[in-house]
């Protein structure tokens, strides 16, 4: 008997992808597949990271490698079981993907090809290898992040999006990942590209669900490269089950004079851990960060962040925000990197976070590496209780404990929220965000 | 309506209110003067229900129900209301975000329908002209940035609203100069009626020129230790507090 967990899962992963190569025949020559491989060799080497491994201190992913996950299972979704989800509609390119499937029949593109091209990963591979050549893989950093090692050897399908210099593309694009953990355990490895041209505008959000009690494993990489002068808008909700394992990494490139937005807002999940990586290979960037996570119960909800400012005069601003109930554990990790080149640089950091209960727990780790001199930096972490005077002010004007907590919670998250501009989204949030902090 | 007696608070080990006796009827108005450091806040903050006082002895009956029975929304809801000496500031909450909560709490607790968007705004509207104060001010976060004055204004206006059967003061005039000081009297004199009553805590006897009191109190180590009527109020402002000191020590 094999009495380390920790291979069990590994070893099925090695041996499948050697049986997929064995059905590959001519396929398995590609350049595709050499990065594949490659990436497969460096997943063997590193192996799971342990809590040993400074970057996964506090997020222990031994109960994610104990579990048997089916990967890419099929499901005979409807879009009467979306339903359950009480997704509102939201105008736009909209992508669904189950367990990791492409799901055609769900999803719509309505921005003209003029405007930008949506194609599947799959498509792609077939359609454009050249241009996966010249960008696939070569942002997210497989040699020393196991699982992104393990997405860039395994993932099957994802998004690719091409915005063509010039152009404000107006609708907002929506991807719809769903674990149907219905039947059983299911894990997938979506993988995504959006390569947005000089000048180009585009807003983009990732949204991952679950439906169903068993558990399920999502390790998403999504690597987006941002031309001169352009502009984008990211947003990544998560709103999964108790028994959900998310793994993500997003991974950006700035050049010149390019804008990125992002927040990452976390409502549910079980277990999560999301990697925000900019580069900022530019000079008059800017790159601004929200992040928000409401963790209760048992779950767990990590933030890794990392600016690598590379060239001068760039600009960096990060706001995350928590607040932590129950036996709940949050972790926030934020790296800024000024390189000896990156002179002007002004980076700005800050956490802050309630917590509520006796038995969760907040680990925050600023750190600042900089090795130019004229630079501007600053960070700041918070960790405390509601404000116990705002709370009676409200309750002594006859707000009941219970809402005038909600209120102050609400309050709290209130300035993240408002950076998600896509209208119907952020209603949706909000929606979801109150009726949790009410209960 | 209130009656306080032999009431006594603390923080810690530390003793603040040394046994109060206070009877407020309907329709009066009451000053409590008193040196900084007496108990005043502590009083009005214990009477409002902040948790952070051990009530050690006494008891406070207020329109005949045991006030320290009830949580701070409930007394609310009752009927009293505290303008705070310090009012918090709540980053992300504004005033009429909040208002029209508590308005609708305290109506769900006395049996009323709540007010609809229209009814609410109409109301704000005829408060704000009151008070003086400015539709932007309430839309933004409460206190955040607020001046002395603006800060006092606002509590007047939320008690305006909500119409409160026990109004206290809690040195609502300090730092204000003689118009902002107008305003807020104003406020408290449109509500009086002979249903309601007011506690006016204050240092300085030129607020009551215009909130006329019917009983004067001083207020010293945690205890009343003279009661009259408003002259009290002139002989205080003349001859300052240390002639009560002495008086108190020589017992
Ligand atoms: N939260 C507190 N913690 C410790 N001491 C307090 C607290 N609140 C009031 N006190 C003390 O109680 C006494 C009375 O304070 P307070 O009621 O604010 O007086 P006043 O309003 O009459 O100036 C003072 O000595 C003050 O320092
Ligand atoms: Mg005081």
């Amino acid at each position: 008997m094999n009495n380390q967990p920790n291979n069990d899962l590994k070893s099925k992963l090695l041996a499948d992808f050697r049986t997929s190569e064995e059905r590959m025949n001519g396929a398995s020559k590609s350049a595709l597949h050499q990065i594949r491989r490659e990436a497969l060799n460096q997943f063997d080497r590193l192996g799971f990271p342990t809590v040993k491994h400074e970057e996964w201190k506090y997020t222990n992913v031994n109960s994610l490698i104990k579990e048997v996950f089916e990967f890419n299972a099929s499901s005979d979704i409807t879009v009467d079981d979306l339903a359950q989800l009480e997704s509102s509609r939201l105008e736009g390119n909209v992508l669904y993907f189950v367990n990791g499937q492409y799901q055609p029949q769900l999803s719509k593109i309505v921005s003209p090809a003029s405007q930008l091209t949506i194609t599947t990963l799959a498509e792609a591979v077939k359609t454009t290898p050249d241009l996966l050549t010249q960008y696939f893989a070569k942002y997210a950093d497989y040699q020393d992040n196991a699982f992104t090692a393990l997405n860039t050897a395994f993932a099957q399908d994802g998004v690719v999006i091409n915005v063509p210099a010039n152009v404000a593309v107006e609708a907002p694009t929506i991807l719809r990942f769903i674990s149907d953990a219905r039947q059983l355990n299911v894990a997938s490895q979506p993988r995504n590209l959006f390569i947005v041209g000089e000048k180009a505008e585009i807003k983009i959000a990732e949204s991952f669900r679950t439906l169903g009690d068993q558990a399920s494993f999502t390790n998403v990489v999504t690597e987006i490269v941002v031309a001169e002068d352009a502009q984008v808008e990211y947003y990544k909700i998560q709103n999964e089950s108790d028994m959900a394992y998310h793994i993500g990494t997003t991974q950006v490139h700035q050049k010149d004079r390019s804008h990125f937005y992002s927040a990452t807002v976390t409502l549910d999940g079980g277990f999560i851990r999301n990697n925000l990586n900019i580069a900022l290979d530019g000079s008059e960037c800017e790159a601004h960060m929200y992040g928000l996570y409401f963790p209760n119960g048992r779950q767990h909800i990590d933030n890794h962040t990392l600016v690598d400012h590379r060239k001068p005069n760039s600009h960096s601003n990060e706001l995350y925000k928590g607040i932590l109930e129950d036996r709940s554990t949050g972790v926030f990790n934020g790296k800024i990197f000024v390189r000896q080149d990156a002179q002007k640089t002004n980076a700005y950091q800050s956490c802050k976070n309630v917590v509520l209960s006796n038995d969760a727990t907040m680990n925050t780790k600023p750190q600042l590496e900089i090795f130019a001199d004229d630079v501007k930096c600053s960070h700041g972490t918070t960790t405390g209780k509601l404000n116990e005077e705002a709370l009676f002010y409200l309750r002594s004007r006859g707000i009941p404990k219970e809402e005038a907590q909600s209120l102050l919670m609400y309050a709290f998250a209130e300035d993240v929220i408002q950076k998600i501009k896509i209208d119907a989204l952020r209603e949706q949030i909000e929606r979801r965000i109150q009726a949790k902090l009410a209960r | 309506m209130l009656t306080i007696s032999n009431l006594q608070a603390s923080i810690g080990s530390k003793e603040i209110l040394k046994g109060i006796n206070l009877e407020v009827k309907a329709g009066e108005v009451h000053a409590i003067m008193g040196p900084n450091g007496s108990g005043k806040s502590t009083l009005a903050s214990v009477l409002a229900g902040r948790e952070d006082y051990d009530v050690t002895d006494g008891s406070v009956l207020f329109e005949g129900k045991d006030l320290l029975d009830l949580a701070p929304e409930e007394r609310a809801a009752e009927g009293i209301f505290l303008a705070f000496q310090y009012p918090v500031e709540i980053p992300g909450v504004s005033t009429t975000n909040f208002l029209k909560t508590a308005m609708n709490e305290i109506r769900k607790y006395r049996g009323l329908e709540p007010l609809d968007a229209v009814q609410f705004l109409k109301l704000m509207k005829e408060k704000m002209k009151l008070v003086n104060i400015d539709q932007s001010l309430l839309s933004r976060s409460l206190n955040e940035g607020f001046s002395g004055g603006e800060k006092k204004r606002n509590e007047i206006f939320q008690m305006a609203m909500l119409e409160p059967k026990l109004a206290i003061l809690d040195e609502t005039d300090s730092g204000l100069d003689i118009d902002a000081l107008r305003i807020v009297a104003e406020g408290v004199n449109q509500l009086r009626s002979p249903e309601r009553s007011t506690i006016v805590v204050t240092h300085y006897q030129r607020l009551l020129d215009y909130i006329v009191p019917d009983y004067v109190h001083v207020l010293y180590k945690g205890r009343i230790v003279k009661s009259g009527p408003k002259e009290l109020a002139f002989e205080l402002e003349e001859k300052g507090y240390d002639w009560i000191k002495a008086e108190v020590e020589t017992v």
